[in-house]
């Protein structure tokens, strides 16, 4: 079989929903489609998610740029199904995140900003359990926890509790864990806060290197070199709201004279990234 | 192009009943491999208390005249109850609270392709048949101490296990819905708070008939699911019914209402905490 017949029988055989696989229809197609989502937690004054709209297109690295308590934690949240918006849309691949989150979940991963490993279970265990939650064959999974412990530099500590791990290590095997069933979107939330510089660097090649590969990525940050670094677009984000959404060299020309990203902030706030 | 290989394809086609149903296994499993681990830990925890209380409440206290000779047959249905509602309590609350509360490790499940209520539901069957195992080893362990006193009857095995298996599942609904209201801080005053008057007021020591001269009290404990499982249970293990115990349709209802109320309010409450 060609090539191409092999491909067209794949997704024939599939049945995958629409947006799952780029086609030359939608290659440029919608990761994260956000219209005026908004989230207020109860007994809270102001909303959280003040009514954002954005579009993250496939297989690009998109950002959400702002200081803490900018809302980017509760967007990311609504869009990875752990937290309900009050009002508005959110959709990943066509998929409704409320409506659908069963099928969302299937094609995402998440790296949150706090630790959440699963501290009754080793490492590589760890990441075993979470490829058949995701319903990969055992051989499959084995193979895969295999690989990226090698490849996350974690190969000697796979029989270690994860308890035992330092910051930048857990940082490390969250994201191994995120890519063991091969999410459609990569979301990550503030994925090198408080890790050390060659930790830092690590994870930046590691992003970078999934999204030549064709992995769509959204991360938050309160860092504008990681933004400027990695992004191809970014969406400044403050108080709840979306101030504004362009490449970093357009964000520049929107302030003469800046040089980066955190002198775009102040002239559109009137504080810094890190207030 | 990423690399979708074949291995995710196939789970992203399948149904969401073979998806939902997998997951759900494997989260099954998750538990038993640490369950596995954990195992002479638990089995000293599960054989201590009762232990204690079968030597002294069914032995020492007959022997030395201060229970009835019978008081051992009384009370062994009251100690198995205990442990089954205890353990399924317990073995659902405490790693809940801390799960919820602080780390969040539970994160990996709710992140899992699965509907956020099915996560608890994993969590409630699997204290409920761990609990089972503990409510079990009470039967060789008053065998062993209780020598003559000993007694239970064999003709009602069938009633014995559908009783111990509703209030394993009574105990895993009332620990679901504790989990998602008591805060890690309060971890401490959950035994005097709720762990005793539970065990007192349970019909655990006492069969409900005999308090009909205490009426008030009588009432009292018609709120405590652990009265209808030790009064299902004596009904079933006590030979030629010599006790007068709540009818069995009492304890049925009693224990199904428990389920079905602590059930729907924990796994609301836990959805409302899993998901903001």
């Amino acid at each position: 079989m060609t090539e191409r017949t092999k491909d067209t029988t794949a997704v024939q055989q599939e049945q995958a929903l629409p947006g799952d696989r780029p086609t030359p229809s939608n290659e440029d197609g919608c990761a994260v489609e956000v219209q005026n989502l908004v989230k207020r937690y109860p007994k809270t004054q102001s909303n959280a998610v003040d009514g954002i709209s954005f579009v993250a297109k496939r297989g690009e690295i998109f950002g959400l740029l702002g200081p803490n308590g900018a809302g980017k934690t509760t967007a990311i949240g609504i869009l990875t199904t752990g937290v309900l918006p009050s009002s508005g849309s959110a959709k990943i691949l066509g998929l409704d995140v409320v409506a659908n989150p069963v099928r969302v979940r299937q094609r995402i991963a998440v790296v949150p900003q706090k630790s959440n490993l699963d501290k009754r279970l080793r490492a590589r265990e760890l990441l075993i359990f979470h490829a058949s939650y995701h319903g990969v064959p055992r051989v499959e999974r084995e193979a895969r926890a295999d690989r990226l412990l090698v490849e996350f530099g974690l190969a000697d500590r796979g029989k270690d509790n994860v308890n035992h791990y330092s910051g930048g290590m857990a940082q490390r095997l969250m994201l191994a864990r995120a890519l063991m069933h091969t999410p459609y979107v990569l979301f990550l939330d503030e994925p090198t806060n408080s890790l050390d510089p060659q930790s830092r660097l690590f994870i930046w090649d590691r992003i970078r290197s999934l999204n030549q590969q064709g992995m769509t990525i959204f991360l938050t940050t309160h860092d504008m070199d990681e933004a400027e670094q990695l992004c191809d677009r970014i969406a400044i984000m403050d108080h709840g709201r979306i101030l504004v959404l362009d490449t970093t060299d357009e964000l520049k020309k929107l302030v003469p004279g800046s040089t980066n990203l955190e002198d775009v902030f102040i002239a559109l706030t009137g504080r810094t990234l890190r207030s | 192009m990423y690399d979708y290989d074949s291995a995710a394809r196939t789970a992203r086609s399948q149904s969401l009943f073979i998806v939902t149903s997998l997951a759900f296994l494997a989260m099954l499993r998750r538990d038993l491999v640490i369950a596995r681990r954990d195992f002479i830990g638990n089995l000293v925890q599960w054989m201590v208390v009762p232990a204690f209380f079968l030597f002294i409440f069914g032995r020492v206290l007959p022997q030395t005249g201060a229970a009835s000779a019978s008081y051992g047959a009384l009370l062994l249905p009251g100690i198995v109850a205990m442990s089954l509602l205890m353990t399924a309590l317990l073995n659902v609350t405490l790693p809940l609270v801390i799960d919820i509360g602080n780390e969040r490790e539970i994160e990996d499940r709710l992140l899992a392709p699965l509907p956020t209520a099915l996560v608890a539901l994993e969590k409630v069957l699997f204290a409920a048949l761990n609990s089972m195992v503990a409510g079990a080893l009470v039967f060789p362990l008053a065998y062993l101490i209780m020598g003559n006193a000993y007694q239970v009857r064999t003709g009602a095995i069938g009633t014995l296990i559908y009783i111990m298996l509703l209030a394993a599942f009574a105990g895993a609904s009332l620990g679901l819905t504790l989990g998602t209201v008591v805060k890690p801080e309060q971890i401490g005053l959950l035994n005097s708070v709720i762990l005793l008057p539970i065990i007192f007021t349970g019909c655990v020591y006492f069969s409900w008939s005999a308090l009909d001269s205490i009426k008030w009290f009588q009432v009292v404990t018609l709120f405590n699911p652990l009265t209808y499982s030790a009064e299902g249970l004596r009904g079933a293990m006590t030979p030629g019914l010599a006790l007068a115990t709540l009818d069995i349709r009492w304890v049925l209802l009693g224990l199904a209402g428990t389920i079905i109320v602590f059930l729907s309010l924990g796994i609301k409450g836990f959805t409302r905490r899993a998901v903001r």
